[in-house]
């Protein structure tokens, strides 16, 4: 067994401490990128020319109207570029685009003195365009054969063969609603020549590496000049692993042209206007079953919404098909993924990362479905459960610890008195018409690594000064997860310091280089096994200076409490400031490089085959709800929750990942309801849910009224980092088990078997449509008792089954 | 070009401080421009909170009450002598605001950016002198309907007092909430020596006549409503604005820029509050908030359209006046008022003149209003009916546009409706009454056959279209089974009065 995941006694892992930052966050201490405006001299504001087609080509374009601003500066524009014009590393978005690829597409950008001469330089810079032919739905991508990237297919077992021996089959296509990531703080850079001579950037982003790697592009420089730091991010969620990288490139574009430190910093609008969002995705699939409503055959076709360039849409589609299996077993299988292109931005990474959206079209079959096979959800779902690491996932990795998916259900169900209260709602939902409730519980078993192997790697770099204090740098960015939290944790664990003795320097690449996204969960297990590395290697220098002291073999020195000490010395321990004091006048190194690779991963892009996860991480919810007949509107009176995060690094931060993940996930599920206008008039392709007063996320108002989460215990998990599991992402999908009951609580309003199709999001008024669809189920004589409105059939969404 | 400014002090964190920036200049951006950066741009639009900050507002003649305000919204010019405190004036890392201390230690912070904002409207909570700390309930039994409202009232009220409608306005993206509602509810009492509460026993700053004036824009608070109507009539461009929560947006979003902003939130003329045997009358320039406290329940449709109207943040800022001014047909007020059967006193240099509501609205933010003239009060006549509801039709429970908003007062004696008035909001180009539905109630058992052939009515009333926000068949669905929602609700609670 490994090392890596042993604890030594007391360790400071484990400890629930807030967050690291919490002090400083609350009395509005903490800094992010764009509150260095005030502290950089001679600043300059960067303001887009946005222009507002969704497909056109750029005819002329005039920038010399700007310059007549009084306070403009600058315009930068494709000629300005010394190097590569592209903002991604697929090289295929053009920084300063000729052609209008979506609407609002920035075209070029204007520095000012103040943010309002950028502004009014950039409204007078004059663009004339010849408007193209453009795509703006998945439906007419599809029509038009507009795709891009590669369309791969997960597949085991004869799917056809399968079907044919299902006794009941069904079929259905629907389309899910992707999600504005709405980090709170908008993509910001500050960007500035330094008195080096290197370009240096602060960027809100989640791969400083990446951010590092287009600037250089950008500006034909090596890695070496160009440094990018991350204080830290009002949020990331996905939405800055690639999306910072062009306003970064642009500020140092702009910087390195001026001699003045440029500040992009886009406002609300402009970010959900420009940037990238989970994808939408089109599901056409077949299911078939037996009698007893075992899977038997699944048979999808998956398109999500690339929008007009690749960014990360191909591995999302990858961990969308690896992700469609969830927790069932599926012996026959063929899962095929496509991209479409479309004129829309450029879609992205979005906490889940396509985990999500594949899972929701496997729960969706399950709990459409369920009813029509006289089950109930919770019982369609345990039977397809897997049963033992043998039975593999579509793509041929062993399902791992699958018992304790099985422990959890069972913990979840008992703990959250299922039956009782089922029998309780179905008491007042006889006693009703006009308001229903449901509860539903819904699993969640997720794969964590990179699908891409070489990503699975991370850095660290530790000093130890000679007055004892300790700096921890790492490869990883703080967006919120509470990572660099948890990096604390875990030097101090593995130094055997208190938690107050070690600091963390805010994320620069040239402390550790090369480094991988802070994303796909994996910032603590990957940074986490570097900072231990390399606090290990100067642990073991320290274990023999102390050795000679305590008279002990340097493996028989332990480190506690700022203290070593030897195993049945007699001598007294040493305290830490004193033996690093003793190191450093004998010439012991007393800064480490760590780094950590996973391992035993393995992948094939060709076969989509392999074991691309080093572990999965399981939960499962259940959710209560209670329906509003005549408004479709909802409450969420109680969730409980059973997760899996091995043992908790840091247990209040982990809890805190599971609510918020809980939440957010409800509101792509429910309440957030992204809208692109897909008719013909001028403002075809705009996204028209472009602020926070028309893109709703969760309030207090959808918190769950109870709200109950649990740690799954005894959850060591070898080979990880302290023994833990990866947070950030799994319980996101836990709210599926919200949609389920939503669905129970329409289809209550209808004869017993109804089942409805529920769009998604579940908005107030798609569950009203749910339930009308539901009560058309009933005879006419108490139809016309309880149906509140005497809707006509035209007024019924189509069902999606 | 270039009119020098005379300074404007406003005094922050208990700092004095200047402002000479330009006129339209927020009181955010002027903050962080101060090197005060913890309050955070959001949305720039009011719906986020990242930027609250609290304002020493009057609260009576003799005391103060911090109120919390989107500091995104209002122009800085209009804080000229007033007293703001932010996240760092609360307290510091060294020592701690007992509200900073709650978030802090029980993880109501993760990435932060939202973080002084909520901490600024949870002071606002925290001082809020009527939060008293409620008596312990007693334990119901499980699935009861009390247990149920009781589940429900808690989810929303600590026992230490705190309303959570208090954060209504703030967003955050990573926590879920629950973090934040426990920090709130472990809120102790405010000590004596609290200097920010004790600075609740003296008066307020008052409203200081301001006339500010950079590159030839201006903002200006006149010192008494004559002055505004003059300087009205004399500036046919001029904008005027109380709360700033409509103008800040088109500033902020549409880069929306005035020659002329004139203050009128403080004028004492509109800020009057009169009841007599006829009529309750609201000056126009008190707030949502304000109304909902003095009020205190008097009339219980505007009860129940409070919490539904924005958040508190926003009820905060926005004025009676203000939300009628704008004329927007899917303001949350008028359909309430519409069912009220308010009347507004209209003022102009020429004296006042009475309008029914139901007669203000002429067009798509279009209003009988004159040039140069002002709302002064709402009229709300007495006696109010029986049975009234507002219903909010919204994606979000708290802090959402309404898709549609119906106002209901009806009056119901020996079971036969004897008076009926339906506002809606969000259906047409202007908010409206529904008359031929008013029609077919009045005279009427109140039965569930009268009120299905009244819905199928409501129905048809209006041309709801079709937007991000719903479609035009679910607004029209949602008329009709509006008024039956509330004939369900009337019949449970009272049996069937017919």
């Amino acid at each position: 067994m490994s090392t890596l995941s042993d604890r030594p006694a007391n360790p400071v892992v484990g400890e629930a401490v807030p967050h690291g930052d919490a002090v400083d966050h609350v009395t509005g201490a903490a800094l992010y990128t764009d509150d260095l405006v005030g502290r950089t001299k001679d600043l300059l504001h960067a303001y887009p020319v946005s222009v507002p087609h969704a497909h056109a080509l750029v005819t002329r374009l005039d920038t010399a109207p700007a310059y007549d601003v009084p306070g403009v500066v600058r315009v930068l524009t494709v000629d300005d570029v010394p190097g590569v014009n592209d903002s991604n590393i697929n090289h295929d978005e053009p920084l300063f685009p000729t052609e209008i690829m979506f609407y609002g597409h920035p075209v070029c950008w204007v520095l000012g003195e103040t943010l309002e001469a950028a502004r009014l330089g950039a409204a007078a810079v004059e663009v004339d365009c010849e408007e193209l032919p453009s795509i703006v739905t998945i439906p007419e991508a599809i029509a038009a054969e507009s795709f891009q990237g590669r369309a791969p297919t997960v597949s085991r077992g004869d799917v056809d063969a399968g079907m044919a021996a299902a006794t009941h089959v069904f079929s259905g296509t629907w389309e899910a609603s992707g999600q504005e990531q709405f980090y709170l703080e908008t993509q910001a850079s500050i960007a500035y020549v330094d008195e080096s001579g290197q370009v240096f950037i602060h960027s809100s982003t989640q791969n400083p590496s990446e951010t590092q790697e287009i600037a250089a592009h950008v500006l034909d420089l090596s890695s070496s000049e160009v440094t990018v730091q991350c204080l830290r991010m009002g949020g990331g969620f996905g939405g800055k692993e690639t999306q910072a990288n062009g306003y970064a490139a642009i500020a140092a574009l702009g910087a390195k042209l001026t001699g003045r430190p440029v500040r992009v910093r886009l406002n609300r609008n402009q970010d959900i206007q420009f940037t990238g969002k989970r994808p939408d995705f089109l599901s056409t699939w077949q299911a078939g079953f037996d009698d007893d409503g075992h899977l038997l055959a699944l048979k999808v076709v998956l398109t999500a919404d690339g929008g007009w360039s690749l960014d990360l849409c191909q591995p999302v589609l990858s961990r969308a098909l690896c992700h469609i299996d969830n927790a069932y077993w599926i012996p026959n299988i063929q899962a095929h993924g496509r991209i479409a292109k479309t004129n829309r931005t450029s879609h992205t990474a979005f906490r889940g990362f396509g985990g999500p959206q594949g899972m929701l079209v496997t729960e969706n079959i399950l709990g459409t479905v369920a009813p029509q096979l006289g089950l109930t959800g919770e019982e369609i779902r345990q039977r397809n459960f897997y049963r033992s690491a043998d039975q593999t996932t579509p793509y041929g990795q062993r399902v791992r610890q699958i018992e304790r998916l099985h422990q959890i259900w069972d913990e979840l169900l008992t703990g959250s008195d299922f039956a009782q209260r089922q029998q309780e709602i179905e008491r007042f939902n006889a006693t009703h018409d006009d308001t229903k409730r449901a509860i539903a519980a819904t699993p969640v078993k997720f794969g964590i690594s990179f699908n891409k192997s070489s990503m699975n790697q991370g850095g660290a770099l530790v000093l130890v000064y000679k007055d004892g204090s300790v700096l921890v740098n790492h490869g990883g960015t703080e967006m919120g997860q509470g990572l660099h939290t948890k990096m604390l944790q875990v030097a101090a664990t593995a130094l055997g310091l208190p938690l107050s003795k070690v600091r963390l320097a805010p994320t620069r690449t040239d402390k550790v280089p090369n480094t991988s996204a802070t994303s796909a969960s994996t910032g603590a297990d990957l940074n986490g096994g570097a900072v231990k590395h390399a606090c290990d290697q100067i642990r073991d220098r320290l274990a023999v200076v102390a050795g000679g002291f305590l008279g002990v073999p340097p493996a028989d020195v332990r480190f506690a409490d700022g203290t070593a000490y030897g195993l049945n010395s007699e001598r007294e321990p040493i305290p830490w400031e004193e033996l690093v004091r003793t190191a450093y006048l004998q010439r012991i190194q007393l800064h480490a490089a760590g780094y950590y690779r996973t391992e035993g991963l393995e992948w094939n892009e060709e076969t989509y085959q392999g074991s691309p996860f080093k572990y999965f991480s399981y939960g499962a919810a259940v959710a209560e709800v209670e329906v509003d007949g005549f408004t479709g509107a909802y409450r969420n009176r109680r969730v409980d929750i059973v997760h899996d995060v091995g043992d908790s690094l840091s247990p209040l931060i982990d809890i805190g990942q599971i609510e918020g993940a809980f939440v957010q996930g409800a509101g792509w599920l429910t309440l957030e309801d992204q809208r692109w206008d897909a008719g013909d008039g001028p403002t075809r392709g705009r996204f028209s849910t472009q602020a926070a007063s028309t893109y709703k996320l969760p309030s207090f108002s959808e918190m769950p009224e109870v709200f109950n989460v649990t740690m799954f215990k005894n959850a060591t998990e070898e080979g990880a980092i302290y023994g833990s599991k990866a947070v950030g992402e799994p319980p996101l999908m836990l709210p599926f088990s919200v949609r389920e009951a939503l669905r129970k609580a329409a289809n209550a309003f209808g004869p017993a078997g109804t089942s409805v199709h529920l769009a998604s999001p579940a908005t107030p008024e798609a569950v009203f449509w749910a339930i009308e669809a539901a009560r058309a189920e009933l005879p006419n004589d108490v139809a016309a008792q309880q149906i509140p409105n005497a809707a006509d059939a035209e007024q019924r969404v189509p069902s999606g089954v | 070009m270039t009119d020098p400014a005379s300074p404007l002090g406003v005094t922050v964190n208990g700092q004095p401080r200047e402002f000479t920036d330009a006129a339209h200049t927020n009181l955010l951006d002027w903050l962080r421009s101060e090197g005060l950066t913890g309050a955070k741009e959001g949305c720039a639009e009011g719906e986020c909170g990242a930027c609250s900050v609290l304002v020493a507002r009057p609260d009576g003649d003799d005391s103060t009450r911090w109120t919390a305000l989107n500091a995104c919204l209002v122009p800085a010019a209009a804080f000229a002598g007033q007293e703001i405190v932010t996240s760092e004036g609360l307290g510091s890392p060294d020592a701690l605001h007992p509200v900073q201390q709650e978030m802090a230690v029980r993880g109501g912070s993760q990435c932060g950016y939202c973080t002084p904002g909520f901490v600024c409207s949870m002071a606002a909570e925290y001082y809020r002198p009527e939060r008293t700390a409620r008596p312990e309930t007693a334990q119901t039994n499980t699935g009861s309907e009390r247990e149920d409202e009781e589940r429900i009232f808690t989810s929303e009220h600590g026992a230490n007092g705190f309303d959570l409608h208090a954060l209504s306005g703030n967003l955050c993206r990573c926590t879920g909430y629950r973090p934040i509602r426990d920090a709130a509810y472990a809120l102790g009492d405010v000590p004596a020596e609290d200097p920010l509460g004790a600075r609740c026993n003296g008066p307020a700053p008052a409203a200081e006549p301001t006339s500010y004036e950079l590159d030839g824009r201006r903002f200006v608070r006149p010192a008494s409503l004559t002055e505004a109507l003059e300087i009205l009539r004399d500036n046919p461009d001029a904008v005027p604005v109380a709360g700033c929560t409509d103008w800040g947006v088109d500033v902020n979003i549409k880069s929306a820029r005035a020659d002329l902003v004139v203050g009128l939130d403080q004028l004492p003329e509109l800020r009057t509050l009169e009841e007599n045997d006829s009529y309750v009358e609201l000056g126009a320039g008190l707030t949502l908030s304000e109304i909902e406290r003095a009020l205190d329940g008097r009339i219980p449709l505007l009860d129940k359209l409070f919490p539904q109207f924005a958040s508190r943040l926003i009820r905060n800022g926005a004025t009676i006046g203000g939300n009628l001014g704008t004329g927007s047909p899917i303001g949350d007020t008028p359909p309430a008022l519409l069912a009220l059967d308010a009347e507004l006193v209209l003022v102009g240099l020429d004296g006042v003149r009475v309008v029914p509501l139901a007669d203000y609205f002429t067009g798509y933010r279009q209003t009988v209003l004159a040039a140069g003239e002002l709302i002064q009060a709402v009229r709300i006549p007495l006696p109010l009916s029986g049975i009234t509801a507002f219903h909010k039709i919204a994606k979000r429970r708290f802090d959402d546009i309404s898709s549609v908003a119906i106002g209901y007062a009806i009056d119901v004696a020996d079971g036969v409706v004897r008076k009926a008035r339906i506002g809606l909001g969000g259906v047409a180009a202007t908010p409206l009454r529904a008359t031929a539905v008013e029609a077919a109630l009045v005279g009427k058992p109140w039965t569930a056959e009268t009120v299905r052939a009244a819905a199928a009515l409501l129905q048809e009333e209006g041309t709801p279209m079709d937007d991000h926000r719903a479609s035009s068949k679910y607004r029209r669905a949602m008329l009709g089974t509006s008024l039956r929602k509330i004939y369900a609700e009337t019949a449970s609670q009272e049996g069937d009065v017919a």
